[in-house]
């Protein structure tokens, strides 16, 4: 590198005035991609229905639409009640995991933080596991509704296991790496699933039932799934975009951050509130569905931008997208049959995992 | 000016883990002054560095500008003490303007955007570093000697006027050592700063010191103008290091002498 060849300003360009930001055009393509994801995911199943129709349709949803979608009475129903709800739950769901993701990471000062690898999707299993095994919900062989415990559990336990990582990882002290955050999020996991599978042994009647759910399906999903991870999700996502500038100043270090007047703990001790408070309202609408918040924080940060500010709105767009977009897949692609799109997101997320930590290799050792 | 000196610091005590890494320091900083911290590896020059930036607690032993520090709110404490730590992160993929920006951090409400006056105060201090060709740069690829200046922006930015630098040079080589260390003296002219620093390298430290304080186990062992300090009986009591001291044009300086076996 030749610091005099490149310190001169190139002839034409302006001196940069903007900080970093969300740009509009950035804003436009997440919002596009949300629509599409909409609209592609409710048209696409057993019954294919015309995407020009579904859309006129949806549209009809908000007040004082009236457009003329040309679809039976039959054919609305599938969309309002069957598809939509599924596809608007797995927006919310990889929205949720996308920005949970996103905020570990700046949290954690980590690129793999995720709520997978953290032990908090686990954490969150078990908990939920054992209010559907000895509270008896589902016996019946499937879930159909989503019990008001089943998320409050999940955030209780979310909140221990990623707090029994963030114990064991800082373990290490100050020259404490974050490979080491990891390898405590896996031995946490492997700790809590034997903790999941102890519990099924004992109660072998759930099992089904908690099968269903673990894998990670949204095959289920109704109005009442919706509303019942909405208010949990709308929370997270307020807390997390307004802490995008301070996550900016968390990355110089927690030193650094205090001495400019921040209070790291504090910021960071709310932040992993409500990142596991999003990933628990996910984990318990649909089960584990690993590595979106792997896939897409970092495919937004090397795209967009490495600003959290650009970060984590972009992640709850591309997430959310990404996710009712997957689901597509995963009740397409092996049709009549579904594959659990937990399984799917594990395809795309194992290789991807090995670039990302290919591409951190610098930071990890 | 005020009439309080920046820093006093009385019989600071500060063990980490069990272990005392200062065993009761004084230490006063004139407003506009430079005063320059040495010692041998271990002393705990970082840590008193680190209890006058706050960012240890030292309940009652610190001072800055007459106010005690534990009386200041972080983000008061923020606009009156900046601190360049010896390595600081470099986060992957900020722009040197995000990295200067985020001096701003103590003006800005909490969850709250940089107004006007902060991206004004920003440019003028990249202009005054001559930074302006680099503000859209990546930090991380840009050269040791340009860095530390981007760290000063920062610190700068903050608007503090008591700049505590760890080992401001340590990275460099020796010219940009002392075209660091030149920009530091003249900012200090131009602003006001006074500086309190960390350094290893002796004869550099005696020629832009003021003042020099000599820290072995944790304790003072010699404070006094540069020549008072840097003495060849000090230095091999402190250092156990073999020294000829000579003198220089701005102060006296160290040469290392080989050991007669």
């Amino acid at each position: 590198m030749t610091p005099a060849a490149r310190s001169a300003r190139p002839a034409g360009v302006p001196p940069a005035s903007r900080p970093a930001g969300l740009r509009p055009v950035w804003l436009a393509a997440g919002v596009a991609a949300v629509l599409v994801a909409l609209v592609v995911g409710v048209s696409l199943g057993p019954v294919t229905l015309p995407p020009g129709s579904v859309a006129a349709e949806l549209l009809n949803l908000l007040p004082g639409v009236h457009l003329d979608s040309g679809l039976s009475e039959r054919e609305v129903a599938i969309v309002t009640e069957l598809r939509l709800p599924r596809v608007v739950l797995g927006l919310l769901v990889g929205g949720m995991l996308a920005l949970a993701g996103g905020c570990y990471q700046g949290v954690f000062r980590n690129p793999l933080a995720d709520p997978y690898l953290l032990g908090v999707a686990a954490g969150a299993g078990l908990a939920v596991t054992a209010v559907i095994a000895l509270g008896g919900v589902g016996t019946e062989g499937a879930l159909t509704g989503l019990p008001v415990t089943i998320p409050l559990a999940a955030f209780v336990g979310s909140l221990g296991a990623v707090g029994m990582t963030y114990a064991l990882g800082a373990a290490g002290g100050r020259g404490r790496s974050p490979a080491m955050l990891i390898l405590a999020g896996v031995a946490v996991s492997a700790f809590l699933s034997a903790g999941q599978t102890y519990l099924l042994q004992r109660h072998s009647d759930s099992i089904q039932a908690v099968y269903s759910w673990l894998l990670g399906r949204l095959a289920t999903a109704g109005w009442h799934d919706v509303l019942l991870v909405l208010p949990y999700a709308v929370l997270t996502t307020v807390v997390v975009l307004l802490h995008g500038r301070e996550l900016d100043v968390l990355s110089v270090g927690d030193d650094e951050a205090t001495s400019l007047g921040l209070h790291p703990q504090r910021s960071r001790y709310l932040l992993i509130a409500a990142a596991s408070l999003g990933t628990a309202a996910a984990v318990s609408a649909t089960g584990l569905i690993g590595f979106v918040g792997i896939i897409v924080p970092h495919t937004v940060r090397l795209l967009a931008g490495s600003s959290y500010r650009v970060i984590l709105p972009l992640s709850l767009l591309f997430g959310a997208a990404f996710l009712a977009l997957t689901d597509v897949v995963a009740r397409t692609a092996a049709a009549p049959a579904e594959i659990p799109i937990g399984v799917v997101t594990a395809l795309l997320g194992g290789p991807f995992f090995i670039l990302v930590l290919r591409t951190a290799r610098r930071v990890l050792t | 000016m005020s009439a309080a000196p920046a820093v006093q610091v009385r019989d600071l005590r500060v063990a980490l883990g069990g272990t005392p890494i200062l065993a009761g320091v004084d230490l006063t900083v004139a407003a506009g002054e430079w005063v320059t911290v040495i010692g041998p590896n271990g002393a705990g020059k970082s840590t008193l560095l680190r209890a006058v930036g706050g960012l240890l607690p030292a309940p009652g032993a610190v001072t800055l500008f007459g106010t005690p520090i534990a009386a200041l709110r972080r983000r008061e404490r923020a606009r009156v003490v900046a601190t360049v730590a010896q390595s600081p992160v470099v986060p992957a993929g900020m722009s040197v303007l995000d990295y200067v920006l985020l001096g701003r951090t103590p003006y800005i409400p909490a969850l709250g955007r940089e107004s006007a006056t902060d991206l004004a105060v920003v440019h003028e201090v990249l202009e005054r570093l001559d930074l302006g060709g680099f503000s859209r740069r990546e930090l991380a690829t840009l050269s040791g000697g340009e860095r530390q200046r981007v760290f000063l922006a920062r610190a700068l930015a903050q608007g503090a006027t008591l700049l505590l630098l760890d080992e401001p040079t340590s990275a460099l080589d020796i010219g940009h050592q002392q075209e660091v260390l030149d920009l530091v003296d003249r900012l200090r002219g131009e602003h006001g700063l006074t500086v309190l620093a960390t350094m290893h390298d002796l004869s550099i430290a005696g020629e832009y010191a003021d003042r020099m304080v000599l820290l072995a186990a944790g304790r003072v062992v010699a404070a006094g103008t540069p020549r008072e300090v840097l003495t060849e009986r000090l230095l091999a009591e402190h250092y156990r290091a073999s020294v000829r001291v000579v003198d220089g044009d701005h102060g006296p300086l160290v040469v290392p002498v080989r050991r007669t076996p």
